[in-house]
């Protein structure tokens, strides 16, 4: 009896060990990329100027990569700079639009109410690719053309079909007895969205925040065609710019340390609030 | 105007005053979306088909000239090798990307031990934008300082170091490997939600019927979840068909042009060539291959699931 219950055992901690082998190694496999341009962000110029192989650093580590960054156009902080302002203020514009939108969509009656949200929401369909121009020639008018507000704007509106379905959402989620015992209290309509319903969907804010933020700062095509002074570059244009050999021989470690800048806040925003980032994304799957 | 409200019991009137107040408060809640969706949406989506009739130089004025830029289109030979890169692009890059995903969705499904490490490894990826993943790639692609040809010599799996970017297919099917490893993660997830749809009696119950697991998998998994892979596919296709981030940063379009993409010469007319209407006619026709896409994907997601 106990040496078949010891082969079942045996069988059980084979089919785990062997489980878990895959489970790491498939895991390494798509951290790996990642590493070795950590790992040769921190080499030498000279040695990060070879195949990364080992790739750790084998001179000792240096951060000589990154203060390279700072010889390219006006320095990378500028960029980094641009690149921060502009994912911030849509984060912040996008939760505010969509908060109101997702209030208004959810607690009131209005004529059109139906129209206008179907409208919204039916923009995801039109992708952004193929008004580009004029949105290019409309910044123009509105002497909003290369500048980060004109991004900005445009980054919110793209945003708009995913906020304000998730803020709906959160609000009809919030039962109708609140608010009506904070009426009872005799609270305005603006400071019961902020006291009273604003705690209660927070959790839609940060899904919301988190897409916005980014979204917003990995976006390329629409920053490299309507950002065209180079001071006002954002961080993956100037970093494509300088791939591209536009300030010379390129110089593959800085290069890496621009591609480290970039993901370090994506991948530490995401380790922390990967609940939300989950959420978001399965509601467009079940819903 | 006024007059015949006056005229109604005060408790009606009052209760019109409210109604209209509510009403008013709604629409204010919901018009700076609505004024950003007509600026910056709807407007542009006039202009985009409007523009597509003219002749439209940057500087200097616009000329109407019909249907003319479409005819243009018909005949122009590098718009339809760039749709016709597009749609092979998409067709193989979805399938790579499910031949990767679907496996480690049936991988990461049951929870054990280490399984959420597991998942949030895959998924790291996603969270990056295209254009670092492009700019970590170029550099692991590149000949000299690179990692792929360098490690394949060095191991001796090539006589000498290969250029990668010199040629189409290998240029192609790195940028496809780049993108599932970027893009597995997101699939992984959404067809991890379907699975866990499927009631663990049902497959129980097949299972005490005798049903072999992949038995299980032909007639039950894959039937239960069609609106979700319908879902992933959709995305897939419809980002697919859009790309431009990575072949423009990591080949430039080359070699010879041969990965320009639809978006990619788009831009290069509008933007280089500044042929802004002849841009704005091939963006329409993108747009409407976009639109009867989701439509169709819209058709798919409305059958009942296991219907």
């Amino acid at each position: 009896m106990s040496g078949r219950k010891n082969a079942t055992a045996r069988r059980k901690l084979f089919a785990a060990t062997r489980y878990h082998a895959a489970g790491l190694f498939i895991s390494l496999l798509f951290i790996a990329p990642i590493a070795w341009s950590a790992l040769v962000s921190f080499k030498p110029s000279a040695e990060a100027a070879r195949p990364p192989l080992p790739p750790w650093p084998v001179e000792g580590f240096s951060t000589q990569s990154y203060e390279n960054l700072q010889k390219y156009g006006v320095g990378i902080w500028t960029y980094a700079g641009n690149s921060l302002t502009v994912a911030a203020a849509t984060v912040v514009v996008t939760v505010i639009i969509s908060l109101l939108a997702g209030y208004g969509f959810s607690r009131f009656k209005f004529p059109l109410k139906n129209v206008l949200f179907v409208l919204i929401i039916s923009t995801v369909m039109i992708p952004f690719q193929s008004i580009l121009t004029p949105l290019f020639l409309i910044l123009t008018k509105l002497g909003l053309q290369n500048t980060l507000p004109g991004i900005v704007l445009i980054y919110v509106t793209l945003h708009l079909p995913f906020s304000i379905f998730m803020m709906r959402n959160a609000f009809d989620a919030v039962p109708k007895e609140i608010e009506d015992a904070a009426r009872v209290d005799g609270a305005s309509v603006f400071l019961m969205l902020r006291r009273v319903m604003l705690p209660l969907v927070l959790p839609g804010v940060a899904t919301v925040a988190i897409f916005a933020f980014l979204a917003s700062w990995n976006e390329f095509l629409a920053a490299l065609i309507l950002l065209t002074d180079q001071k006002k570059y954002t961080l993956p244009v100037m970093m494509a710019a300088v791939r591209s050999g536009q300030f010379g021989t390129i110089d593959w470690g800085a290069v890496q340390s621009g591609v480290m800048l970039m993901m370090a806040p994506c991948l530490a925003l995401f380790l922390l609030l990967q609940r939300y980032y989950i959420r978001g994304l399965t509601a467009g799957a079940v819903k | 105007m006024t007059q015949p409200d006056l005229a109604k019991p005060r408790s009606a009137k009052r209760r019109g005053t409210r109604l209209r107040r509510q009403q008013l408060a709604g629409l204010l809640f919901v018009a700076p979306s609505v004024l950003l969706v007509i600026v910056f949406f709807l407007v542009p989506l006039g202009m985009a088909f409007w523009m597509s009739l003219h002749n439209w130089p940057l500087l200097g004025r616009p000329r109407f000239i019909g249907f003319t830029n479409y005819l243009n289109l018909m005949n122009d030979q590098r718009f339809w090798n760039a749709m016709r890169f597009t749609a092979y692009y998409t067709v193989i890059v979805t399938i790579a990307i499910f031949a990767v995903a679907f496996p480690l969705a049936l991988f990461v499904e049951k929870a054990r031990p280490l399984t959420k490490l597991y998942r949030t490894a895959i998924f790291l990826p996603v969270v990056v934008g295209f254009g670092s993943a492009s700019l970590l790639w170029a550099w692991l692609m590149n000949v000299d300082v690179g990692l792929f040809s360098p490690l394949a010599y060095r191991l001796g799996l090539t006589e000498k170091p290969v250029n990668l970017l010199a040629s189409f297919d290998t240029t192609f099917w790195s940028i496809v490997i780049m993108v599932v490893w970027k893009t597995a993660g997101f699939n992984m997830i959404i067809l991890l939600t379907g699975l866990q749809g499927i009631s663990s009696e049902v497959q129980e119950a097949a299972r005490m019927d005798g049903a072999s697991s992949w038995q299980r998998f032909r007639r039950i998994t894959l039937p239960l979840m069609r609106r979700t892979i319908a879902l992933a596919l959709i995305l897939s296709v419809a980002g697919s068909v859009l790309a431009f981030d990575q072949f423009y940063i990591i080949a430039d379009g080359g070699p010879q042009n041969s990965t320009v993409t639809a978006v990619y010469w788009i831009f290069s007319q509008s933007f280089v060539s500044f042929r802004l209407g002849y841009g704005a006619a091939m963006s329409m026709v993108l747009l409407l291959i976009l639109v009867t896409i989701s439509v169709v994907q819209l058709r798919l997601l409305r059958t009942p699931e296991g219907a």
